[in-house]
């Protein structure tokens, strides 16, 4: 980084230099009255380009996407009182997937703190339980060096949102500028490199493992670990399965990949994961939608090592026999060193038996349907993308799909809410993964419900020519609270139901987009073809899917990762 | 569930311990008392938190402490030796009838009479948790005008120190 001469500055310009400085491509905001100030600063500069979201929800989900797809540190700029409070959703879902991203908000002047100013809001209380930290700047003079941690924290250890709430009158106040180089926090240093013993404990397991499992998560991904991960996993001959957040760090076309496991998860991932005799962890949490009931879990025996950065998600749900705290990218290297040489144990039966659990097939579904099957849509997506797309989704049953569905070869490719769960991420999403990609297809995988949580972002779309393809799977319900009201709730479909729902065609074109209705199987093919040919426009398709489809396999809340519902079963 | 001694050496920046007892009360860990301080180094606060928990809870309490940015250290001091104090101030009942008996009962628990009026005394206790809960079971309760705790501060015992 260019050291930047000492000079005077006020804080708002100070803010625009040090995105400079940190070499921030993207700012994703909306203007109001606290920020007006750092506004004007954007104004006089374009090294810092901002893009202009339709509601700040959007604008943390774009920074997010942004942030995903690219390895890079999203940051988005909203005013005080509202403009923070819509962020929320999107900070939360960041902290959740362990995003990094500098969120920068606009507060009201310091002397008008805590008397109820106008769009006053307690910033960094109303944040505090989902961010990696916050802080309040009320002097100028602490500016540069507290922006320069929040991105240090933003992206080091195990990542996450940081929030800088400034006031409006300290954008305006003057002080002596320099960026600083370096950090240094007596409170805060994470570990890279994990403990040496460990290591080698956790080499010896997985040589004596007769029936091995690599199940790793977000972490890979996040710690841009997928080569060391493939080489491993190659080297050993063991299988492997990803979570729905740490898809493609795996190539899911592989024959060692087992697909995904947990409560959607595939037969065969979830019957490994349970009959393992030595489970490999990395980077996963033992989240209850991956291991279900973890009473359940503990019943057979098995040694489990865990790589994580955060101590904090060892032995948190499922006590660890080896854990190992470090950058995954740091462990693995030192886990290949000394496995390179080494000779694991014939695992033929192991492989024979999994291969029993994948013959199940238990993803298959009615292949002749007359309606279109939303799986069919996300098969031929996967075809006619031929896997290489950006896959974004919102939530529900069209994202488990997709995560069943497409095969993703490379990380950083399925941009996903797995954590927080949060309906209308995926259009925002992958506006940020579409500008942190330029000229990369990128498809919005959605629902008719989810899609509207976050609609007018189709404006900003137009704004920016953002040529994304939005994959509608219409099924007019809720479709994934369907499924749990037809099993759980004696098919009282309570409020799941969405009528009155707008034509998404001409809804599209209302925004200066073009979209069209696909409610025939032999139409899919082709209108998606057509769709992905336009390369330069943004194309909403509106599949019209089976109302009643299902997704197969499904482990029921608190139930054991064994105890499946399968699509044959009924 | 054991009690748990917890001492945090925290930078001393605003908000710090807002974001401690929010850890504890997001996450549904117990408090029973939290007592907070600047040390000998002014940058930095110490904060000591009893509560109690299975050994799994205890351990992810001090790791998500140890996870807060401001937090610089965590020890739990119930993991060996230590010694722990807590400071009452607690106003009684002391008319012509009662001040003899009172004065006795502070000086048996090595009170100190620090304020005095016609009709009241003020004692100050200091010791650990059950001692200032036995000095007021002695009481008659109709004799307790007013009490206030600090809740506990703990300290390593020997050369165990807690320091940066």
């Amino acid at each position: 980084m260019d050291r930047v001469k000492a000079s005077t500055l006020t804080g708002a310009e100070i803010v625009v230099r040090c995105l400079q400085a940190e070499g921030v491509e993207y700012v994703f905001g909306y203007p109001g009255g606290a920020v007006l100030f750092i506004y004007d600063e954007l104004f006089k500069q374009d090294k810092v380009k901002h893009v202009l979201v339709r509601h700040e929800q959007g604008a943390a989900h774009a920074a997010d996407g942004y942030s995903r797809a690219s390895h890079k540190i999203g940051v988005c700029l909203v005013t005080s009182g509202p403009g923070v409070t819509n962020a929320v959703t999107g900070i939360a879902t960041a902290y959740m997937d362990s995003i990094p991203m500098v969120i920068i908000s606009g507060q009201v002047p310091t002397h008008a703190i805590g008397l109820d100013a106008f769009q006053e809001v307690d910033a960094v209380g109303v944040t505090r339980p989902c961010v990696k930290h916050n802080f309040l700047v009320k002097n100028v003079a602490d500016l540069a060096s507290t922006i320069k941690k929040a991105f240090h924290i933003a992206a080091t250890g195990r990542p996450g949102p940081v929030l800088v709430d400034i006031p409006k009158d300290v954008t305006t106040h003057s002080c002596e500028f320099q960026y600083p180089e370096s950090v240094a926090m007596r409170s805060y240093n994470p570990v890279r490199k994990g403990h040496a013993g460990q290591i080698k404990k956790a080499m010896q397991l997985l040589l004596e493992a007769q029936r091995p499992m690599v199940y790793t998560g977000g972490g890979v991904v996040l710690s841009n670990a997928a080569p060391q991960l493939r080489e491993l996993v190659k080297l050993l001959g063991f299988p492997c399965t990803n979570t729905l957040m740490g898809l493609g760090a795996y190539p899911a076309t592989d024959k060692q990949f087992l697909g995904m496991p947990g409560m959607h998860g595939t037969y065969e991932a979830n019957m490994s994961m349970q009959h393992c005799d030595v489970l490999l962890a990395i980077g996963a949490r033992f989240d209850d939608r991956v291991i279900g009931n973890p009473a359940h879990f503990a019943q057979n025996p098995r040694k489990i090592i865990h790589i994580d950065i955060d101590p904090s998600s060892i032995s948190k749900r499922v006590k660890v026999d080896v854990p190992i705290v470090g950058n995954i990218a740091d462990v693995l290297d030192d886990l290949l060193k000394l496995l390179r040489d080494a000779k694991p144990q014939d695992i033929g039966q192991w492989w024979k038996q999994i291969d029993e659990w994948r013959a199940k097939d238990c993803l298959r579904y009615d292949r002749n349907s007359k309606i279109i099957k939303p799986q069919f849509v996300l098969e031929k997506l996967y075809e006619v993308t031929q896997g290489e797309a950006f896959v974004t989704s919102d939530v529900g049953q069209h994202q488990m799909w997709a995560a069943q569905f497409y095969k993703f070869d490379q990380p950083r490719r399925w941009i996903n809410s797995g954590g927080l769960g949060t309906m209308g991420f995926g259009l925002p999403a992958a506006m940020g993964v579409q500008l942190a990609n330029p000229g990369s297809t990128v498809a919005c995988v959605t629902g008719e419900s989810s899609i509207q949580m976050c609609l007018q972002e189709l404006s900003t779309c137009k704004q920016y020519r953002l040529p994304i393809k939005i994959i509608n799977l219409n099924n007019k319900y809720m479709g994934m609270v369907r499924q749990w009201q037809q099993f759980f709730h004696g098919n009282r479909y309570s409020e799941s139901y969405m009528d009155a729902l707008p034509d998404f065609v001409k809804l599209a074109e209302g925004y200066g987009h073009s979209g069209r209705l696909v409610d025939k199987p032999a139409d899919v093919e082709p209108a998606l073809r057509e769709a992905f040919a336009r390369k330069s426009e943004l194309v909403f398709l509106d599949f019209i899917t089976d109302q009643k489809e299902n997704v197969y396999p499904m482990i029921p809340g608190g139930k054991g990762i064994t105890e499946m519902i399968l699509y044959e079963d009924l | 569930m054991t009690r748990h001694i917890i001492s945090v050496l925290v930078e001393n920046e605003a908000g710090a311990l807002s974001r401690i007892a929010g850890l504890f009360s997001a996450r549904g860990y117990n408090i029973e008392s939290l007592t907070v301080a600047p040390t000998e180094d002014a940058s930095m606060s110490r904060m000591t938190v009893v509560t109690s928990g299975s050994e799994d809870v205890v351990e992810q309490i001090t790791k998500q402490l140890n996870k807060l940015i401001e937090v610089v250290k965590v020890v739990d001091l119930s993991e060996a030796e230590h010694i722990e104090r807590e400071l009452m101030l607690i106003k009684v009942r002391a008319g012509q009838k009662e001040r003899e008996d009172m004065k006795r009962m502070a000086d048996i628990f090595r009170g100190r009479i620090i304020d005095v009026s016609d009709n009241t005394y003020t004692i100050e206790l200091t010791g650990d948790g059950r001692k200032l809960d036995a000095f007021i079971q002695a009481l008659d309760p109709g004799s307790i005008m007013e009490t206030v705790r600090t809740g506990t501060s703990g300290i390593g015992r020997g050369n165990r120190v807690l320091r940066v």
